[in-house]
């Protein structure tokens, strides 16, 4: 392959590229590239559609694009049908041969494929009918729709490493910075310091060489915005990395991503080798004589090894464990150099700042929080996927709006933000605006952007024990606070929902987290304690009915719940008996059952399949 | 360099932690994992003392946090007090054997453990493993696992050839080198050694009485009173 040489160069290749790819030919687009939609089998069906395709000798008329992720998983796998731009949900195989004799070769809608809004019942028939899109700012997810990520092409013809040519030829490294300063963008990996104020420092910073750093070591529960930033469209992670490096006077990068998302790795590894054969990474970028490598560094899927500090540990071959910082990682880092690091997010969002301008990014968001911010919204939510919202966007809006309410007509009760260290926010700050500040003071964080949304049968004692163990297991082990108060916390939080704890344990609850959060090393302990402090605040009567009655609200604390059925509304049909694992219920057919609680271990399997609502839960 | 230590301006040197200045000056800042001539690790944070003010103060381990001009550094705010209370009652809950553990119990005025005890042997603060590395050059121990499941062991479990049987990392230990047999569930605490009330080390909040013992207590009940009329 040819190195691109020049800023002219690249733009002739773009164009040749738009008019060798993107006649006006009919295309249909699958996401397929990304690990949610393998899940949900699209592989298949692209096979499928290749094969059709063959069959009607339509495969030199028709391209078939596969992409990374859309963003609405829960709609997986996803089928547009360009240039009309018809959207097929949950296509699977059998489904191909009917889109393409119908739609591709009539111009017929399939209507039983369609998106039925679950709302309003309407049929939805492009992206942008769709209410899940419509208050989207897809600035940086959008475009993993025109792109193959195992294609620099695809990037490239969307105005990919334009950016990097114009920071390469036209602006000097410090005007870079003072560019990304002014559009205000902050780390989306959660602490939200201000991007271009870091990279101030790094370049100040004493020291050679520099390192470059992004970091990709998601290990959230729920949360996949980076995976699928990296698996749908590596390059723009890359463009930012470089200019990043330019701007700070790096000429080594590392991308330190886990293990566990061998998709991204692949699709990462192919692009930097992609971008090395056009000259975009190595030496004498572009021809402009700035020299910058990238290597991927892979993670062994320790969660603590997000933290800064861990994860540069961890890159020199060290255990994962923070330091503390009062030396900052700009100043001494990877090898005691100076290092900067940002997230996957914020890198691929400087490609989009200097395209586009730093007044035009500063534009969106709010005072302090500008631009778009990427969610997974996740949990008790009808539209489950990926969300790019403007900062300040409020939180009814991401989950009626955006998200689509419910499911089965529940009651919304508390969203988790900012992935296991994030806190509860309930149902009476629902008009909360997203950004740093606003999620801060209501007992959060930004975080990474996880958004877990619970409904009236979320326990939120169970919430607080489900994250604090998994805190407890992720904690390096370092700091006591952080090994120690976790574990006591779990402890404590499991002796609440079995009912054996007493009024002083929330007292205790509370005075521990305080002192985890004011003495532990790193953010990670410094943030554990917030999911259970959160919901003490906001949900301290569902604490009290555990410990003061005995009772789980919600009904989901096995120990303090308790089946039986109600004699008036069983029907005796032997429904609940056949599906008993413990043989717990007994009766005779036609009859009222009953159910003897010293057998039931209260699996729920009789609540469930019991048509006639008769199975009490107390 | 001029800092102020518990409100009373104090001249320092560069280079000083805060832990070795508040040491300089009398002030009595507790420690477990560090030593003398070890590299501070920064794990125990018993020796956390308050920086900043209002909104901005924070707690930092002052065995690493170096001072910096103009430093203001309380010792035994309230904060820290409570912070250094509860550290210790997770220490304790963790190996209640320990004298040096207990004995700092008493020091602090931990008066109760709430949490039930583990009975461990190592408390994980890493003495043993930097004397091994830094001292004896053997680096025959180190940490393995993480989180709940962290302990300090030979690589692989097996009798390192490292290893030359000094007994420094025992004799290091505070966890094992005193065995104290006071400790009678359900208290967790010895009752007794040092186990005295504690000095009433948390009612000012700059001027904080850093003696040792502390002379707050000689103050009779009256005069604190109308001390408190006064502020």
């Amino acid at each position: 392959m040819k190195k691109v040489k020049n800023p002219q160069e690249l733009e002739t290749l773009r164009k040749t590229i738009l008019q060798e790819k993107y006649s006006e030919k009919p295309c249909i687009i699958i996401s397929e590239k990304s690990t949610c939609c393998y899940l949900s089998g699209s592989r298949e069906v692209v096979e499928a559609f290749e094969e059709g395709l063959k069959n009607f000798d339509l495969q030199n008329q028709i391209d078939i694009k596969t992409t990374g992720c859309l963003g609405f998983c829960e709609i997986e796998p996803i089928v547009i049908i360009e240039p009309k731009g018809i959207v097929y949900q949950k296509v699977k195989r059998e489904d191909t041969l009917e889109i393409i004799t119908e739609t591709i070769l009539n111009d017929i809608i399939v209507e039983r494929l369609l998106y039925v809004e679950p709302v309003s019942g309407n049929k939805c028939k492009t992206e942008e009918s769709m209410p899940f899109y419509k208050k989207q700012s897809r600035f940086i997810l959008g475009n993993n729709r025109f792109i193959n990520p195992l294609e620099i092409n695809d990037y490239i013809a969307i105005n990919g490493y334009k950016a990097l040519a114009n920071v390469l030829y036209k602006i000097k490294p410090e005007d870079v910075i003072d560019e990304i300063k002014k559009s205000g963008l902050r780390g989306r990996g959660g602490g939200g310091f201000p991007t271009g104020k870091k990279w101030e420092y790094a370049r100040a910073a004493k020291g050679d060489p520099k390192y470059v750093i992004c970091n990709a070591d998601e290990g959230d529960p729920g949360a996949y915005m980076d995976r699928s930033l990296l698996e749908g469209n590596p390059h723009s992670v890359i463009e930012g990395m470089i200019i990043g490096a330019y701007a700070i006077g790096s000429h080594e990068g590392f991308v330190y991503v886990r293990n566990e998302y061998p998709l991204a790795v692949n699709h990462l590894q192919n692009a930097i080798k992609q971008a090395e054969e056009y000259g975009f990474l190595g030496k004498n970028i572009i021809g402009s004589g700035f020299d910058f490598t990238i290597k991927i560094s892979r993670g062994g899927g320790a969660f603590v090894c997000g933290e800064s500090t861990a994860l540069m540990a961890s890159l020199e071959g060290k255990p994962g464990e923070p330091r503390a910082k009062y030396i900052h990682t700009v100043e001494k880092g990877l090898w005691n150099k100076p290092t900067n690091l940002n997230n996957v997010e914020t890198w691929a969002n400087v490609p989009l700042i200097i395209n586009r301008g730093a007044d035009w990014y500063s534009k969106i968001g709010t005072d302090k929080s500008k631009g778009t911010k990427i969610f997974s919204l996740v949990g008790k939510i009808n539209n489950t996927g990926l969300v790019e919202v403007p900062m300040g966007i409020k939180l009814n809006e991401i989950i009626y709006d955006i998200g689509g309410g419910i499911p089965d007509g529940k009651k919304f009760k508390a969203v988790q933000t900012g992935g296991p260290s994030g806190g509860c926010i309930p149902e009476s700050l629902i008009n909360l605006p997203v950004d740093y500040e606003k999620l801060t003071l209501a007992g959060s964080m930004m975080g990474s952007g996880g958004m877990i949304v619970m409904d009236e049968e979320t326990c939120m004692v169970d919430v607080a024990k489900y994250f604090v163990n998994f805190l407890k297991e992720e904690s390096c082990g370092k700091c006591v606070p952080c090994r120690e108060g976790l574990e006591r916390m779990g402890e404590i939080l499991t002796d609440i929902t079995e009912g054996k704890s007493n009024d002083e344990d929330l007292e205790l609850l509370e005075e521990l987290g305080e002192v985890i959060k004011d003495t532990a090393l790193c953010a990670l302990g410094g943030t554990a304690p917030n999911p259970v402090l959160s919901t003490i605040k906001y949900f301290r009567d569902e604490y009290k009915a555990h410990i003061e009655d005995k009772r789980c609200p919600a009904g989901v604390c096995k120990a303090l719940i308790e089946y039986s059925i109600d004699l008036n509304k069983c029907t005796g049909c032997g429904l609940c008996l056949k599906q008993c694992p413990q043989d717990a219920i007994t009766g005779e057919k036609k009859k009222a059952y009953n159910i003897d609680p010293m057998k039931c271990i209260k699996c729920g399997a009789c609540y469930d399949v019991c048509k006639f609502d008769a199975i009490i839960k107390k | 360099m001029e800092i102020t230590l518990n409100g009373v301006k104090v001249q320092v040197e560069e280079g000083w932690t805060i832990l070795e200045a508040a040491r300089f000056y009398g002030a009595n800042i507790p420690t477990l994992c560090y030593y003398d001539g070890l590299e501070p690790y920064g794990s125990c944070r018993l020796c956390v003392v308050e920086i900043g003010k209002d909104d901005r103060a924070k707690l930092v381990v002052s065995c690493i946090h170096p001072v910096k001009e103009g430093l203001k550094i309380r010792t035994h705010s309230p904060r820290v007090v409570k912070a250094r209370k509860i550290l210790v009652e997770l220490l304790v809950a963790r190996c209640p054997t320990s004298k040096v553990l207990q004995d700092l119990a008493a020091e602090l005025g931990v008066d109760k453990v709430r949490f039930k005890p583990k009975n461990e042997d190592c408390i994980l603060c890493g003495l043993c493993v930097r004397m091994c590395k830094e001292q004896m050059n053997a680096e025959a121990i180190g940490f393995v696992s993480r989180g709940v499941n962290k302990r300090i062991t030979t690589p692989f479990n097996a009798k390192s050839d490292k290893c030359r049987t000094c007994g420094a990392c025992e004799w290091i230990c505070p966890a094992c080198q005193l065995r104290c047999h006071g400790p009678e569930p359900p208290t967790t605490l010895c009752s007794g050694c040092l186990n005295f009330s504690p000095p009433c080390v948390d009612k000012y909040e700059d001027a904080m009485c850093y003696l040792d013992p502390c002379v707050a207590c000689l103050i009779d009940k009256n005069e604190k009173k109308i001390g408190k009329k006064k502020k």
